[in-house]
């Protein structure tokens, strides 16, 4: 549904995707995991267009994706990795923001405190600014969010850095069960291999700008790739150093 | 051959920054009426919450301006202009131009830092992925506010400098109160008032405008966002003293 043909982007003299090709199918959840700072991020804000590529194709149902953003933003929900909650604006207000459009504010309200209920967060925090909120709960905010309007496309960045690992577990099966419920197709980038196992159909491993690796989750214990066994067991590695191929 | 190449390159940045601040400015003005809530809060916190500033500085204007006009009258025994030169003077010059310059401090500076910070922070970004056109959202609002905003400003600033330059004119220097007030408008034309609103609205744009662009294109996290706001103070202040001249030669 949405393909990424050969992606690179630079940062002045900085590489930091070169020639990704990725591919993601409808109600497929993709994990795309990869070292810090290896262009995860960056990856997601190309696709969406807010950052503009130097080179390389995105497709959305066969069609250059800048041509229809309009229409893919409307069925699309995005959980940034530091929330990116509106501050000038009460908690439920940002859950509701897509809603608030369409419909009346009591009921959109009443929508929002049942999506924070999902995160795990009570109606009391409905009318807190995001400022009042733990970092914890501004991502799990910023989940409610991105869920809010039902999309159809979902991704998220680092859905549970910052959670303890009883609200991580829960996460993941939150983000789990809506693909599985409304069919939606989901991205999403992550450090945690108990999220990947838990959330992804398939896993990407980025590495110096391209995908190194990818698979189906089911597979990746079997890989032969020493850099994602590495990874999967959590070994140390001589900073900066890549085993050969 | 070096130097020319520098100023040709100057020239081309020069004009391709002033053709995207015009498109800026060109989409902020279009998108207007998208959403009038946010209209509304604009104007309460762009108009509404200036008037004590605007206010206070008319105010003082005006009497300053008396004690001058007297002083600078009585060598050539022409201190009774005081009350109409002191309208004409508010009216036409000080009332916009110290506003609008009390305005581009308050406003621009909290414009820039606003929405530099919703920008370092991804908040333009996740605004975008919301099916969101953040000009419409967030700059059209602004820009429009100051517009409606600063003519009403001035306005109340003419009233209030005229005030302030009565209180000394009847409590300092001799004269009748209701001589000074009769004599005040006398001598104000529609146009003296009106050129002052009309220019109002002109800085109003300004002000926003600067506030707008800088903080949208701020980058490099908090440093980048205070650097957007001293750029958009300096340049809105700038711009109103460069508009206001360039409107004062067109007008009269
Ligand atoms: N706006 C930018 N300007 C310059 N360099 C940037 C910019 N955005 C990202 N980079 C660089 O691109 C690289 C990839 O950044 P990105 O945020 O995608 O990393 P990431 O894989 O998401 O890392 P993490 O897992 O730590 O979030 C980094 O080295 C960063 O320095
Ligand atoms: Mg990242």
């Amino acid at each position: 549904m949405i393909e990424v043909r050969g992606l690179t982007k630079s940062f002045g003299p900085k590489q930091v995707l070169d020639g990704v090709d990725l591919s993601l199918s409808e109600g497929e959840s993709l994990v795309v995991i990869g070292g810090s700072g290896t262009g995860k991020s960056v990856l997601l804000r190309c696709i969406l267009g807010l950052e503009a590529p130097d080179a390389g194709q995105i497709l959305w149902r066969g069609r250059p994706l800048a041509d229809q953003r309009a229409e893919f933003m409307d069925g699309f929900g995005m959980l940034f990795q530091n929330a990116a909650l509106f501050d000038s604006l009460p908690v439920w207000r940002n859950v509701a923001f897509r809603l608030l459009r369409t419909m009346p504010s009591a009921r959109a309200r009443d929508i929002a405190v049942e999506k924070l209920a999902r995160v795990g967060l009570g109606p009391e925090v409905a009318d807190l600014y995001p400022a009042e909120l733990s970092g914890g709960m501004r991502k799990r905010a910023g989940l409610a969010r991105a869920i809010a309007a039902d999309p159809k496309v979902i991704f998220f960045d680092e859905p549970t850095t910052g959670l303890d690992p009883i609200r991580a577990a829960a996460i993941n099966a939150l983000i789990r069960g809506i693909v599985d419920e409304t069919g939606a197709s989901a991205i999403t980038i992550t450090h945690d291999m108990t999220s990947v196992r838990a959330i992804g159909d398939r896993l990407a491993l980025l590495d110096r700008g391209q995908v190194r690796w990818q698979g189906p989750v089911s597979q990746m214990d079997h890989a032969q790739d020493e850099y994602l066994q590495d990874f999967i067991a959590g070994r140390a590695r001589p900073m900066g150093s890549h085993p050969a191929g | 051959m070096r130097p020319i190449r520098l100023i040709g390159r100057a020239g081309i940045a020069l004009t391709r920054t002033i053709g995207r601040v015009g498109i800026f400015a060109a989409r902020g003005l279009t998108r207007a009426g998208a959403h009038p809530s946010e209209l509304a809060r604009q104007m309460l916190h762009i108009g509404w919450l200036s008037l004590p500033v605007v206010g206070l500085t008319a105010l003082f204007t005006g009497a300053a301006l008396a004690l001058q006009i007297h002083s600078g009258g009585e060598r050539f025994q022409a201190g009774d202009v005081v009350p109409a030169i002191v309208a004409i003077g508010m009216a036409r010059e000080l009332g916009p131009v110290l506003g609008g310059l009390m305005v581009a401090a308050r406003v621009a500076s909290a414009i820039a830092a606003e929405l530099g910070t919703m920008r370092v922070t991804e908040q333009i970004d996740a605004l975008v992925t919301l099916s969101t056109d953040p000009v419409g959202w967030l700059v059209s609002p602004r820009i429009w506010a100051a517009i409606l905003c600063l003519p009403v400003l001035v306005g109340v600033g003419d009233i209030i400098g005229i005030m302030g330059g009565w209180l000394i004119g009847v409590n300092a220097l001799g004269f009748n109160s209701a001589t000074y007030l009769s004599n005040s408008w006398a001598y104000l034309e529609g146009w003296d008032v009106g050129s002052g609103l009309i220019k109002g609205a002109f800085f109003g744009f300004v002000v926003a405008l600067s506030g707008c662009w800088f903080g949208m294109s701020a980058g490099n996290g908090a440093a980048g966002v205070g650097r957007a706001t001293t750029n958009a103070v300096v340049a809105a202040s700038v711009g109103i003293l460069a508009v206001n001249f360039l409107l004062t030669g067109l007008f009269f």
